[in-house]
């Protein structure tokens, strides 16, 4: 094996690749010919290193100096200053670019973001090349699956990751030790362990993350769980939306087979375990087990009632097991490290780390892995580094369709299972939504209506009809002909909702709103009473108002209005036909002195 | 369905779409693998073409237009040449995608769902593409734009005019 000197990581996950890292990698590849050093840097395409707002990233070893927006021309800096002189560019370190920089800030892990970190589950993202297994190996990959090959019997596999105190990481928490054991219980001669890899939660992509940065350990650790619960064959259902993922798996998969890691066999041991992929086709609801199960046989993704459980009949009737990707993420490390290690992070209920995906109105968007347990404002304000332009924190929502808002005032709530369903939100699969001042409650609570209206499968009136009924409530509130009693009405016909719809899905559906009605009560009043939009997001009731004080009569506002709506002469301010104005806000984005805002 | 208009599918394409039917014989659960190779290859999925994978896949029609019709991946309209999606997943709304999304339906002059009158251009709304860092985002055929702004739009879709 060669042996480079140093080497160079590319980001390439899904953010960074939409940033031309690949055509950064090109470009280097070329430049390191010119400069005579192809043999002695080396460079590897990684997973994703988390901070995707902050792409392309390029980590170069052994300094771990983390460089940050990475253009071509710095690109050229790079190599010439750095690999070839070995001298760091300061300058274009993320810890430079960032505010907070110290001294020893150019480590990776020593910059503001990655410092308050634990990676369990994103151990590998952005440290090894997903496409080459023998990177996974180097990094312990598959000692795990050997070990409970060779040392462990079923039993004690499903004890261990019992006493881990792992709960599912994909919505609902269950206890993933409890459902090994339901399905090793289960009689049967054939029988599936499944991977839920339709992230449906728009919002979040850890699972994503997983798959592209590290797939092996999520095929490593469905070995295991076939092992621990009798099953020879694995299905991966996957978004087809993510097709750099669905490449990388099909990588993996192939390379474990190549190597006798999956397949007949496995380490001699008599043990045969084999994994397929399964194509999702975009439906949310087949994020839910027995939905996703229906569409792996190929028919569509409706729910149906359980009992029976998918561990007594699942895919094609036989026992079944499905875990969520993060989770499956967290196997090997607890087998490798015992299941105190892990216990020992997080909180008494809520044990190890969770991934969180942070998005919306925040500096740092991206992935960040902290321990369970970590308060929200840590995660906001130390990791995240706060919300842009001075803007105020208005609230998080988590838990995605199903979740619910954490508002300002609870911003010290520990990021727990049971904390967060406490006031009214949700872990879900780790979706984290930042909102500032300037988004208003009652039009967020219709976005995730109108998905779930969107995207109820049908199969039963509760959903099909009550949320859609839910919307049109909805709609007459933002539009501006809001009755007293309308938001009592949301009450009663989101808790019919819950109480009697089919799936997991359903049931929740009403939480985005039952859950801003409970923390933002003022703005649905003051939708209703008022007529009246705090943060001036519900078009029927802003106005868009020129500051007399402020327009020089530039006429540039004029220019860009779509309707012709704005008319004004020299050294006279500006006005709006009113009749006229369809509030689309082109002229605000224009005016270069910021005289035009919109008013509630 | 919405328009009568028959859909030709010439024998070469048949051939096509029985080898691709063929492939998964035998595999359990095939539908939904062998949907999207036609769609790949076929570009949509069409009656007369759901009809032929009924045929050789021995599933009822019923059963293939209930499930072509249930995924929004699968279309039974043909997209445009240049295929416009944009992400409407909550990171994008919070960040104000709602206003490029209608930006791009102005500048087309088509509305999300439609495609232009000389099949250049189609707009779709997408739930989520995960690039939540470059919020907010539109894909064209599978280049990823981030970090839009309303006056970004026309010069993206001129890009795409002149070629």
């Amino acid at each position: 094996m060669q042996i480079a000197r140093s080497h160079v990581l590319i980001c390439g996950g899904t953010g960074c690749l939409s940033n031309n890292s690949m055509k950064l990698k090109e470009h280097l590849e070329n430049k390191l010919k010119e400069l005579d050093l192809e043999k002695e840097v080396q460079i590897i395409m990684t997973g994703c290193f988390g901070l995707c707002a902050e792409g392309p990233i390029i980590v170069v070893y052994p300094e771990g100096a983390m460089y940050s927006q990475v253009s071509i021309k710095e690109l050229d800096t790079i190599a010439e200053e750095h690999l070839l002189k070995g001298r760091i560019v300061e300058k274009l370190l993320l810890a430079n670019r960032t505010q907070a920089y110290d001294e020893e800030g150019h480590q990776v892990e020593n910059t503001d973001f990655f410092k308050m970190q634990k990676r369990v589950a994103l151990r590998n993202c952005g440290r090894i090349n997903p496409e080459n297994i023998d990177e996974y190996i180097a990094y312990d990959g598959y000692q795990a699956l050997g070990k409970v090959l060779t040392e462990m019997t079923p039993q004690q596999v499903i004890d261990e990751i019992t006493a881990s105190g792992l709960r599912g990481r994909g919505g609902a928490g269950f206890p993933t030790g409890t459902k090994w054991k339901f399905a090793a219980a289960s009689e049967g001669d054939v029988k599936y362990v499944a991977c839920n890899a339709d992230e449906g939660d728009p919002g979040a992509f850890m699972d994503r993350s997983v798959l592209e940065g590290d797939p092996h350990s999520v095929l490593e650790a469905m070995a295991i769980a076939g092992y621990a619960t009798g099953a020879h064959q694995g299905f991966i259902y996957v978004r087809a939306e993510y097709p750099t993922a669905v490449k990388r798996l099909n990588i993996a998969i192939d390379q474990a087979r190549e190597y006798g890691l999956l397949g007949k066999d496995i380490f001699g041991t008599g043990f045969d375990f084999d994994i397929e992929l399964r194509l999702g086709a975009g439906a949310f609801v087949c994020g839910e087990e027995t939905a996703l199960m229906r569409s792996i046989e190929g028919h569509r993704g409706e729910p149906r009632p359980r009992p029976p459980f998918p561990a007594v009949k699942g895919i094609f009737d036989k026992p079944s097991m499905l875990n969520n990707v993060e989770t499956y993420a967290n196997i090997c490390p607890i087998i490798l490290n015992g299941a105190e290690w892990f216990a020992s992070m997080g909180t008494e209920k809520s044990k190890g780390t969770k991934v969180f995906a942070v998005g919306g109105k925040i500096n740092n968007t991206g992935l960040v892995e902290i321990e369970m347990g970590t308060p929200l404002r840590e995660v906001i304000y130390n990791i995240g580094g706060g919300v842009p332009e001075g803007k105020k924190f208005k609230a998080a929502q988590t838990g995605g369709p199903s979740g619910g808002c954490i508002p300002a005032s609870l911003i010290d709530t520990p990021m727990t299972y049971d904390d967060l369903n406490e006031i009214g939100s949700m872990m879900g699969s780790g979706g984290l939504i930042v909102m500032d001042e300037d988004n208003c409650m009652v039009d967020i609570a219709k976005f995730y209506l109108g998905f779930i209206v969107d995207e109820s499968c049908g199969k039963c009136p509760p959903c099909r009809i009550g949320t859609k009924r839910m919307l049109e409530l909805l709609e007459k509130i933002t539009d501006g002909r809001g009755e007293e009693g309308d938001v009592e009405r949301l009450e009663k016909l989101a808790k019919n909702i819950k109480a009697s719809a089919l799936c997991g899905l359903g049931q929740t559906a009403p939480n985005p709103v039952l859950s801003t009605i409970r923390h933002f009560r003022d703005e649905y009043d003051a939708h209703v009473r008022d007529k009246k939009c705090p943060a001036a997001v519900c078009k029927n009731l802003v106005r868009i108002v020129i500051d007399k004080d402020k327009c020089r009569s530039c006429g540039l506002c004029a220019k860009n209005c779509p309707v012709s709506c704005i008319r004004g002469e020299r050294k006279v301010p500006y006005e709006i036909d009113y009749t006229k104005c369809i509030k689309c806000g082109a002229c605000i984005e224009r005016c270069p002195f910021n005289a035009i805002s919109r008013e509630s | 369905m919405a328009k009568a208009r028959k859909v030709e599918v010439s024998e070469q394409q048949k051939k096509e779409i029985l080898s691709i039917v063929d492939k998964y014989k035998g595999t359990k659960g095939a539908l939904i693998p062998v949907l999207h190779e036609v769609q790949e290859y076929f570009g949509y999925l069409p009656l007369e073409v759901q009809e032929i994978i009924s045929d050789n896949l021995n599933v009822p029609l019923a059963e293939i237009y209930g499930v072509v019709t249930f995924y929004t991946q699968f279309t039974t309209q043909p997209k445009g040449k240049y295929a416009v999606n944009v992400c409407l997943g909550t990171a994008c709304y919070v960040k104000g995608s709602a206003k490029i999304l209608e930006k791009f339906e102005e500048t087309l002059g088509i509305k999300a769902g439609g495609v232009t009158e000389d099949g250049m251009f189609s707009i779709d709304a997408c739930r989520c593409v995960g690039a939540c860092g470059l919020a907010p985002v539109a894909m064209i055929n599978g280049e990823v734009y981030g970090k839009l702004v309303q006056d970004d739009v026309k010069s993206i879709c001129e890009k795409y005019m002149e070629n």
